[in-house]
């Protein structure tokens, strides 16, 4: 089952998210230095890296939840827009999941996932409605559909965002440690899920520490630290025969647990 | 104790029209309130100024001065504050029709000066959604005034509930000054008019007017204990 646009299969191969010469300060703090990245229609990119190196930052830059002081981020072919109704409607483009869910805590599962069609894409709630359960089937947590985030465990929120997230058909799909805030019992599930929207040829950017996540459905590892991409390959070399200094000693520091 | 019982209808009148006075200046304030922190949070630099000063300035004067300023001002500007006089309202508000404009300058003292308080409160309710909310809202590309309508607001709101019930408490009782200010017949001026036109003993007829008060906000008090209860259980 394909539930998002046919054309991020179709057009597979040209850029989607390009970012130039990206700087980010925080205050002193130079969190992007210089970042350069080029993310394809259909590709799955997973960036790893030790914390404080700037991950989420990078992250949250392509959908512009954090500005950036230098350099150009285009997606679908178009620079950012400053803030205001443009870029409200990239943002609806680009779905976005969280390490601690943000499911609207006063609202059902199911309203969680109908909020962005009725209200941005002005949808009819019954489609909308229709869309959302068979999204929620998908994710397997239809049965939830009428309860509150806080009445779901862990695994079930988290793909109750991811379907909150599909429901805008997005081009692309961000994803910030998305089972880092879960029981390791619960990770599995929603692994499973990104894995198969990955299968389907979604464009996903992937924050994760799970190493088997990277291994079998990225297309590309890209490695971070300290504010700078420091080196990128495809999950087979860059596990087997990494080049820089860093990503040996961070590869040797996770993998030896 | 005996004027309890035969000016009843002195009272009874005059709980009437102090209930009317709250009533409407509560959704004045409320309004006020709500529209003041939006404008505090909002991204336009000039609004949150218009937002600030608003809330500075009421909430740092006294309420006498205020009201001054909306009895006497307000007529000096040529205003008769008709803008309340709303179709509708003035059929269930007789007051709020008539020419004598003191029920309507004292909506506008006690909604504009209790609004201070209302935003102050409804911006404390705000930060305690947590910013993960109105980020997951952004992202799926609700505009900032959808996000506070569908997200924020009513998040903000349940954590609002008890202290904005203590904001309205203590409008209620500010209400007392409205007799001082023109207003003819409310539960304080009637209590006034008792003992200096008809000479009646001054401690009982404000034990009246004092029940009067009480009839209102105690209530309103235990409903916000019960709502504060209830919400720490659902936590
Ligand atoms: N809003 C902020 N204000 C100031 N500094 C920040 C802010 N957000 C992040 N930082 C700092 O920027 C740096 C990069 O943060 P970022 O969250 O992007 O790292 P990360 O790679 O995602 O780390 P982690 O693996 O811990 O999530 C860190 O040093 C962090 O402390
Ligand atoms: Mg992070």
């Amino acid at each position: 089952m394909t539930l998002h646009r046919a054309v991020t299969t179709v057009a597979a191969g040209e850029p989607l998210i390009v970012l130039d010469s990206v700087n980010k300060w925080f205050g002193p703090l130079h969190v992007l230095q210089d970042v350069s990245l080029s993310v394809d229609r259909g590709e799955v990119v997973v960036v790893i890296g030790p914390s404080g190196s700037g991950k989420s930052t990078l992250c949250r830059a392509i959908n512009r939840l954090e500005p950036i002081n230098s350099g150009t981020i285009t997606f679908d072919g178009k620079p950012l827009p400053a803030e205001g109704r443009a870029l409200a409607r990239l943002r609806s483009d680009v779905g976005m999941v969280f390490q601690s869910f943000n499911l609207f805590a006063h609202k059902t599962i199911l309203q969680n996932v109908t909020l962005g069609p009725v209200k941005v894409r002005r949808e009819k709630s019954a489609s909308a409605r229709d869309r959302a359960m068979t999204l929620l089937e998908r994710v397997g947590i239809a049965s939830q559909a009428e309860k509150y985030p806080a009445q779901l465990s862990g695994g079930q929120q988290q793909r109750a965002a991811i379907a909150r997230a599909l429901a805008m058909q997005p081009k692309a799909m961000l994803f910030d440690e998305p089972t880092s805030a879960l029981d390791p019992e619960m990770v599995g599930e929603v692994l499973d899920v990104m894995t198969s929207l990955a299968r389907d040829g979604m464009t996903m950017v992937v924050v994760t520490h799970e190493m088997g996540f990277a291994r079998h459905a990225a297309n590309r590892v890209v490695f971070m630290a300290d504010g700078q991409l420091v080196e990128q390959a495809p999950p087979d070399e860059f596990f087997g025969s990494p080049k820089s200094e860093r990503a040996k000693d961070f590869l040797s520091k996770i993998l030896t647990h | 104790m005996s004027v309890l019982v035969d000016h009843f209808d002195v009272f009874a009148s005059g709980l009437w029209l102090t209930f009317q006075l709250c009533l409407l200046s509560a959704i004045g304030a409320l309004i006020l309130g709500t529209v003041a922190a939006v404008m505090r949070i909002s991204p336009i630099p000039p609004l949150r100024w218009v937002g600030t000063a608003y809330v500075t300035v009421f909430r740092n004067c006294p309420l006498t001065i205020v009201w001054f300023f909306a009895a006497f001002g307000l007529p000096a500007l040529g205003s008769n504050a008709d803008f309340l006089r709303i179709p509708g309202l003035t059929s269930v508000f007789s007051r709020l029709g008539v020419d004598i404009p003191y029920f309507r300058f004292a909506i506008v003292a006690l909604s504009v000066y209790t609004g201070a308080f209302v935003c102050e409160a409804i911006r404390s309710g705000i930060n305690a959604v947590p910013t993960g909310q109105a980020e997951a809202a952004r992202a799926i590309g609700l505009t900032f005034t959808q996000n506070l309508r569908h997200v924020v607001l009513p998040q903000a709101w349940k954590a609002a509930i008890v202290p904005l019930g203590s904001v309205i408490i203590a409008m209620i009782k500010n209400s007392a000054l409205a007799g001082f200010f023109g207003l003819v017949g409310e539960l304080s001026n009637s209590g006034v008019n008792l003992t200096s036109a008809l000479g009646e003993p001054i401690i009982p007829v404000f034990i009246g007017v004092s029940i009067g008060f009480l009839i209102m906000t105690v209530p309103l008090g235990l409903l916000l204990d019960h709502l504060e209860r209830r919400r720490a259980v659902a936590r």
